[in-house]
């Protein structure tokens, strides 16, 4: 670096001239709307801006605020169990979907379309579908009853205990088929070797699966785990669709906090302590998988 | 590769005799109905009823009167086949003072698509046909921030955008929303982009530059026509994102520009009247129609699509 000459330096700014005009735009994005923008957003949280941002800083009064709202609370706790039981019922049913489907089998396309075909649709969409699958009155519960069964209830859109696990049964219809897809082809990755031998070795074939092929499959587990992860974090139009939120708020979600304080509560400071709240969990998920990813080369 | 059936079937504790995987194979006979054929399609078949029920569900409904919605449970087909939901989930039902239906919507979406699709896709594959072929100081920096920054909830940077729109004056108009939906989609755009470009043959490069073509000629003339399926590929990704999107109609639009998805969650969801149940599943259907039917052209080129959404970072 030092070496150069300095009679070189007037050159190095016009060279490939062309390719950075055109990449201003890349530039302008990653600078000033992905780095800029949440380093304001971090920083922004520190204020206490009602309706429009002021630099008037109140050290960490909204985030006490934030973990003093109950509605928050609700938030966190419903992300964490939306969260956690997507994360397991998405990797076990994509897993166990793309396993059936690696087996050879015929119309192997029309299945796939048929799995992955929630996946094209929107979460408006599907929150709307659910929401009508799940009415209480004349959906699966209204059926079951009409069949005999009087005292049968199945109302989790309507009952606080349980509507985020109507929230889930949504959520993991639209996105199960992606998740297939992902395993299917880390499947087809597999070396056909591996299968012989252990064929060869007579082991059954759920052994082969279990202590042979899914650890070997480590790389396409944690990549699926981060982007599931990423997009719960993000979940916010199929609450909005299926129940906004309720009843109460008991069905509320980060995502949706963060909206409403900003756009409609006009309470800036706080939808800022939320959304840096969000991107900690995000970073939560990412830096150890970066890590793992790119830091961790000498595993070999 | 033929050898894998008969691995297949011991997998189910079935028929150990075919052992001889390295043995001359005939075609042996195979019984269809084998007790593991029944498992697996069985599986398969029951899991496919799961996925296709709600399209069902929705098709249905649709298609019913509200008096035979009363009467009846979800899963019956229609005993009299009505298309006036469809109308009036078109051109009669209302969201707040406006009663013309879901079109509105579906034209708004169709005004942000357009512009939104081309500019993305434009600026995407530039930024990533620089960072493949002409780099420079710090570019690998910028794209490692672009997708970096894809993992970012959009919650954290939407304000400070809201913000940049302000001061450029386009906040609510349909170029805030195509500016908005270019800088979302630039992280994954870019990142096909440029892996598709690195993958090209970079002599058709070097020989191009020896020609004496430059940056926006090599672009025009040699990667543009030789990275159709790339750009087609984005468009469905694109297409199908921009459609479904619903947090930046609803942050960046105003009410008589709401793009479809918002419009339809208004419908839907309004308090007011009575819920004609038949006209939401229609609407429903409507606003998922563009994807689908996206999605069912494209098939092969969708997984492929997602498959590059995958490996995002």
């Amino acid at each position: 670096m030092t070496g150069h000459a300095p009679a070189k330096r007037p050159n190095q700014l016009f060279r490939n001239l062309n390719s950075k005009i055109a990449s201003i735009p890349m530039i302008l994005i990653a600078m000033g709307i992905f780095l800029g923008g949440s380093l304001w957003t971090i920083l922004y949280s520190f204020t206490n801006s009602k309706l429009l941002p002021r630099l008037s800083f109140v050290g960490l009064d909204q985030y006490e605020r934030l973990w003093n709202t109950s509605r928050w609370i609700v938030s966190i706790q419903n992300l964490a169990i939306y969260g956690i039981l997507s994360l397991i019922f998405s990797l076990v049913i994509g897993f166990l979907l793309a396993a059936l489907m690696d087996q050879k089998i015929r119309f192997e396309n029309a299945f796939r379309t048929i799995f992955l075909y929630p996946f094209a649709l929107s979460f408006i969409v599907t929150g709307l579908v659910w929401q009508w699958i799940l009415n209480p009155e004349f959906g699966i519960q209204g059926i079951v009853r009409s069949l005999g069964f009087e005292n049968f209830t199945f109302d989790p859109l309507y009952n606080p205990d349980i509507v985020i696990y109507g929230i889930l049964i949504a959520g993991l219809w639209q996105g199960t088929g992606l998740v297939m897809c992902l395993m299917l082809a880390g499947l087809r990755g597999i070396d056909e070797d591996i299968w012989k031998a252990a064929r060869v070795d007579g082991i059954p074939m759920w052994r082969t699966y279990l202590f042979v092929v899914i650890p070997m499959m480590r790389p396409v587990f944690i990549t699926t785990l981060v982007i599931i992860a990423s997009g719960i974090v993000k979940v916010y139009d199929l609450v909005v669709a299926q129940t906004s939120g309720g009843p109460g708020n008991a069905s509320e979600v980060p995502a949706k906090y963060v909206y409403d304080y900003m756009f409609q509560a006009q309470n800036l400071g706080q939808g800022f302590a939320a959304s840096t709240m969000m991107l900690l969990t995000v970073a939560i998920i990412i830096i150890p998988w970066a890590y793992l990813e790119f830091g961790g080369k000498k595993r070999g | 590769m033929a050898n894998i059936s008969t691995l297949n079937t011991t997998g189910a504790g079935f028929d150990t005799v075919a052992a001889d995987v390295s043995g001359p194979r005939g075609r042996r006979p195979k019984r269809v109905l084998s007790r593991r054929n029944i498992i697996l399609y069985g599986v398969l078949s029951v899991a496919a009823l799961y996925y296709l029920l709600p399209l069902y569900v929705m098709v249905v409904t649709s298609l019913k009167g509200m008096p035979e919605i009363r009467m009846g449970n979800i899963f019956s087909p229609p005993m009299e086949i009505t298309f006036e939901p469809w109308v009036k989930a078109w051109a009669e039902a209302c969201t707040g003072l406006n009663c013309d239906g879901l079109s509105r919507g579906f034209w708004n979406s169709v005004q942000i698509l357009v512009p939104s699709v081309v500019v993305s896709i434009f600026v995407a594959s530039v930024s990533g046909y620089s960072l493949a072929n002409w780099r420079f100081k710090g570019s690998e920096l910028f794209f490692s921030i672009l997708i970096i920054g894809a993992f970012i909830p959009y919650q954290v940077m939407i304000y400070p955008v809201v913000i940049a729109l302000r001061e450029l004056g386009v906040y609510g108009t349909l170029t805030g929303l195509v500016i908005v939906h270019t800088i979302f989609g630039m992280p994954i755009l870019t990142l096909l982009f440029r892996n598709y470009f690195a993958s090209l043959p970079v002599e058709l490069f070097k020989a191009a530059r020896i020609d004496g073509a430059g940056f926006w000629q090599i672009y025009l003339r040699i990667m543009l026509p030789m990275s159709l399926p790339i750009f087609v590929v984005a468009m469905i990704l694109q297409v199908t994102g921009i459609w479904n999107d619903f947090l930046f109609g609803v942050v960046f639009t105003r009410p008589d520009t709401y793009p479809m998805t918002v419009q339809l969650n208004n419908i839907v969801n309004s308090v007011q009247g009575v819920k004609e149940y038949n006209v939401n599943m229609a609407a429903t259907l409507l606003t998922g129609a563009v994807p689908l039917i996206v999605y069912f052209v494209s098939g092969r080129l969708f997984v492929r699509g997602i498959a590059a959404g995958a490996v995002k970072g």
